[in-house]
């Protein structure tokens, strides 16, 4: 209609549509702006790096024949140890997310609780926690030692097959409880009645109902598990030591200690092709896993243990957990505050016992000390670094959270892409950063802010993920309704959304934060020497002998242990209900 | 052939089943009437086996079932919700108690095809459960309970969450296969068209007991209390004194008092008056003022000052007072 036979158009209305003219293409792309830009330079750009590294005719044919060799045999034990992992891993979690669904009893949801607690531990803390309890100077080596006066610790844990199927167990059982869990817990008890009213004895329900009904699931938490294993890092390199190699340490070994780009390159390729085929396999499970019968309330079919075998093997399962999931993470700050041998270079007497040296130690730069970066410092570092990622991560993925809220095209088309840094692995994301930044104009490679940089690659897809769904669960009738109770649109804001802005961006703040803190893959590659970060350091000080590096390299762990799991649960807290697990 | 002695069950500290007992006859069906939560569907998970009861046993042919799991009772269930399995097709899910049987392949697929047949879901065997309609999911679980020939069929609401149309087809079909199979039968609903429809027998439940047992027609016309009065909605209850010499006065008039046991003068007892078979008389009986009609498709519903109401071929005039004539069969005790 045109403007003239509409004399009663107020100003405000021809502003309007004035305003929403001159925009119209410009401010959907604006939210998109700085997430575009940062995604092209510093994860699109070296992963086309990566590609051209990796695949240059003339570096492959130079890696021909023996690199080759070398890629296969280190493909083959990626693959052969996350298939382990994950069937340890299925071994545990299966009984123990069939107890938890079907079973109540007390001290059930501490436990819960506790399985899932070395999910959001760093790998340096949990390589760390394993090293106090069963290292070479760890707690039952040594308690063995003095009990039977041996010289030599008994127990050979770090560096073996062992340690590194341990860990990953340790890491993930939790995906198995909770996704297989919670299937099971929505599982319709009227089924298994059904069954048994139609002659179906209960191994005959377990197998011909209850399995094939949970069998997408069991697909889906496998095939996650597998693909953390398969892309761990840090686990492998501190815990299994020099002789394992997976793709992930080969990466790491032959960027930084070989300094051979293009086999670091190709390797990075086999490692994105693997874990694009089994993320495309994961999100093909994952929409079969939703039951189509009703959803109950979950705990209708809870049981009391009754039965003396039920019994027994609760009991049993309850013990297993609490060995796996307090000891390791018990163990790591009684180790930073017990002296249980003799700092490196201490003569004469020893006094062994309760001590505070290991924390005071983290505060003194020792001049004598190999390592010219006090631990102080290294915290601070990654206080600094992990702050930094937490403005970048927010300011980048606020914008687009908000954007996403009413997705149109051009968010259907982009949101995909913001969660492909996760299918990158970290290792990979790093080395893509010293291929592309090495030489002018992007000669950034020596500038402490590449790892800021990586880790806000990282939690960014965390960041946005946490944010939308609090964002979008604004319901518009709530707005509605304060604005027809006759709240003005500001007040509308402050007293609807403000509330549950807050929480969602502190929640994802405190996600970056604590990402960044534990960041050890891509920080491994990218670091430099004289900034290390928090983990960086522990895995420095780990590595080398005597007490007093042991001990700080626990001290250190213990405060990233302590900062993470507060981190956790802050965001526990500040989690709106009904927002899903992975 | 069933017998239920005594069952108790309370559920969380409340006495939910307080005492329950009957008997199954070969070939019939007993409805279990009550409102939601009055412990119907449990005491069918007890006698099912799917529960245990606090105390009181359950008898097949005179033997207890206390250790019978179970998967061993042969008593088919039919679930409110269906409960069909997700990951088998019909056929699947109606070969389920057949394969159970461990019969022969090609036993099970004919048994399969005649079952589908017999509750109209020809041709239906391969579709996928979750496609199916709300109707077609409950007939596939109908056609599941009865494909191993259990020894008893019960149903736990089952057509519930059905529309009114689809449920009164059901309803039919349900009667028709009851009778046919000849197989004794309990069915749980708290709706009373369902009941009478369906049953041979009627049994009342209330508050964890066995309020009123007996023919659709004899419980209908004679429900015994003043709470199974109003939940079967049976006529107007009335609340008066006895008058002496054997009659009760009402709010809208006296009726001479027909229960067997004698009444101390001045008592308070409820009297049941029916709503039909009432003649509009010109003086004498009972007395009212029409406050309001209402149109029904078979005559008029007419309510008098203080609540009660009658069916009546012609529609008084608001506002005039009309006099009515009860027969004496249209009026009950209750307790």
């Amino acid at each position: 209609m045109p403007p003239n036979t509409r004399p009663e158009q107020t100003e405000a209305q021809k502003r309007f549509s004035i305003h929403t003219f001159a925009s119209s293409w410009i401010r959907p792309v604006l939210p998109w702006l700085g997430v575009s830009v940062f995604f092209s330079l510093f994860f699109f750009y070296p992963l086309a790096r990566i590609l051209w590294v990796g695949l240059n005719p003339a570096s492959l044919l130079a890696l021909f024949p023996g690199s080759f060799l070398l890629a296969s045999r280190v493909l083959g034990f990626t693959f052969y140890q996350a298939v382990l992992s994950t069937l340890l891993t299925l071994a545990l979690g299966l009984p123990v997310a069939f107890v938890f669904a079907r079973f109540d009893f007390p001290g059930k949801p501490l436990l819960r609780t506790l399985t899932a607690i070395p999910f959001m531990m760093p790998t340096v803390v949990v390589a760390a926690g394993f090293n106090a309890l069963l290292g070479p100077h760890g707690w039952i080596n040594l308690g063995l030692m003095r009990f039977f006066h041996l010289q030599t610790a008994p127990i050979a844990f770090i560096g073996t097959l062992g340690a590194i199927l341990l860990a990953h167990v340790f890491y993930n059982t939790t995906i198995i409880i909770r996704l297989v869990g919670n299937t099971l817990s929505h599982l319709d008890p009227q089924l298994e009645q059904a069954a048994r009213t139609l002659g179906a004895d209960p191994k005959r329900v377990l197998y011909r109902v209850i399995l094939p009904l949970l069998r997408p699931s069991i697909l889906a938490a496998a095939l996650l598990t597998f693909i953390f294993d398969f892309t761990s890092f840090g686990v492998i390199l501190l815990l299994g030591g020099p002789q394992f190699s997976t793709l992930e340490v080969e990466i790491y070994k032959q960027a930084v200690q070989a300094f051979n780009l293009p086999l670091a390159g190709l390797l990075s390729l086999i490692q994105l092709l693997c874990t694009l085929i089994f993320s495309v396999l994961y999100s093909r499970i994952l929409t079969r896993t939703v039951v189509t019968s009703p959803p109950r309330a979950a705990g209708t079919s809870l049981h009391k243990v009754q039965t003396l075998r039920q019994k027994l093997f609760l009991g049993g399962m309850v013990l297993l957990l609490l060995l796996l999931f307090v000891l390791p993470l018990a163990s790591l700050p009684l180790s930073s505050v017990v002296r249980l041998e003799a700092d490196r270079g201490q003569r004469g007497q020893v006094s062994y016992g309760l001590t505070a040296d290991y924390f005071k130690e983290l505060f003194i730069n020792r001049s004598d000390s190999i390592f010219y970066v006090p631990p102080f410092e290294a915290i601070g570092n990654s206080l600094a670094y992990a702050a930094l990622t937490v403005i970048l991560s927010l300011a980048l993925g606020f914008p687009v959270a908000m954007a996403l809220i009413h997705p149109r095209r051009l968010e259907r088309i982009l949101d995909p892409l913001l969660m492909l840094p996760l299918g990158a692995s970290a290792v990979t994301l790093g080395l893509g950063f010293i291929v592309s930044f090495n030489k002018p104009p992007l000669a950034w490679v020596t500038s402490p802010l590449l790892v800021p940089l990586a880790h806000t690659l990282i939690a960014l897809p965390f960041v946005i993920r946490s944010l939308q769904p609090a964002l979008a669960s604004i319901p518009d009738r709530l707005r509605q309704a304060a604005a027809s109770l006759g709240a003005s649109p500001s007040r509308v804001w402050f007293t609807v959304d403000w509330p549950i802005v807050v929480r969602a961006t502190l929640a994802a703040a405190v996600f970056a934060f604590t990402i960044s803190l534990g960041e050890f893959g891509a920080t491994s590659l990218v670091v430099r020497p004289e900034y290390p970060t928090l983990p960086i350091a522990i895995a420095r000080f780990l590595s080398q002998p005597g007490g007093l590096n042991y001990g700080q390299a626990m001290a250190m762990a213990t405060v990233l242990m302590v900062i993470c799991g507060s981190g956790s649960l802050l965001i526990e807290r500040l989690r709106l209900p009904g927002t899903g697990d992975f | 052939m069933l017998e239920v002695k005594d069952i108790r069950k309370s559920y969380q500290g409340q006495p939910l089943l307080r005492s329950i007992s009957f008997t199954v006859a070969a070939g019939e069906t007993v409805c279990l009437l009550g409102a939601s939560g009055s412990g119907k569907s449990t005491l069918l998970r007890i006698i099912a086996g799917l529960e245990v009861p606090e105390r009181g046993h359950v008898l097949w042919a005179g033997g207890d079932l206390a250790c019978v799991p179970p998967h061993r009772r042969f008593f088919g269930l039919v679930f409110q919700d269906y409960a069909l399995f997700p990951h088998l097709t019909v056929a699947g899910n109606v070969a389920f108690g057949l394969k159970m049987l461990d019969l022969p392949q090609e036993e099970i697929h004919g048994r399969v095809i005649r079952t589908l047949d017999k509750v109209n879901l020809a041709g239906f065997e391969d579709r996928r459960v979750t496609d199916l309609s709300g109707g077609e999911q409950q007939r596939v679980a109908l056609a599941r309970a009865l494909a191993p020939d259990p020894r008893l069929l019960m149903f736990d609401e089952p057509l519930g969450a059905l529309d009114r149309n689809l449920r009164q087809q059901l309803m039919a079909e349900l009667r028709r296969i009851l009778r046919l199979s000849g197989v004794p039968a309990i069915y749980v609903t708290h709706d009373q068209e369902e009941a009478f429809f369906l049953a041979d027998r009627v049994l009342l439940l209330h508050e964890g007991r066995i309020l009123r047992e007996g023919t659709p027609a004899e419980v209908w016309t004679d429900p015994g209390s003043v709470w199974a009065a109003r939940f079967l909605d049976a006529g107007n209850v009335l609340q008066g004194a006895v008058l002496p010499g054997g009659k009760v006065r009402t709010i809208i008039g006296t009726f001479p008092l027909t229960c067997g046991h004698a009444h101390q003068a001045g008592e308070q007892v409820a009297l049941l008056v029916s709503r039909r078979g009432i003649r509009q008389v010109s003086k004498g009986g009972i007395s009212g003022i029409v406050t309001d009609v209402i149109f029904r498709q078979d005559g008029y519903k007419v309510t008098l000052e203080g609540g009660p109401d009658f069916y009546l071929p012609e529609a008084p005039r608001v506002g005039g007072a009309i006099f009515l004539e009860i027969p004496p069969e249209g009026i009950k005790c209750l307790s």
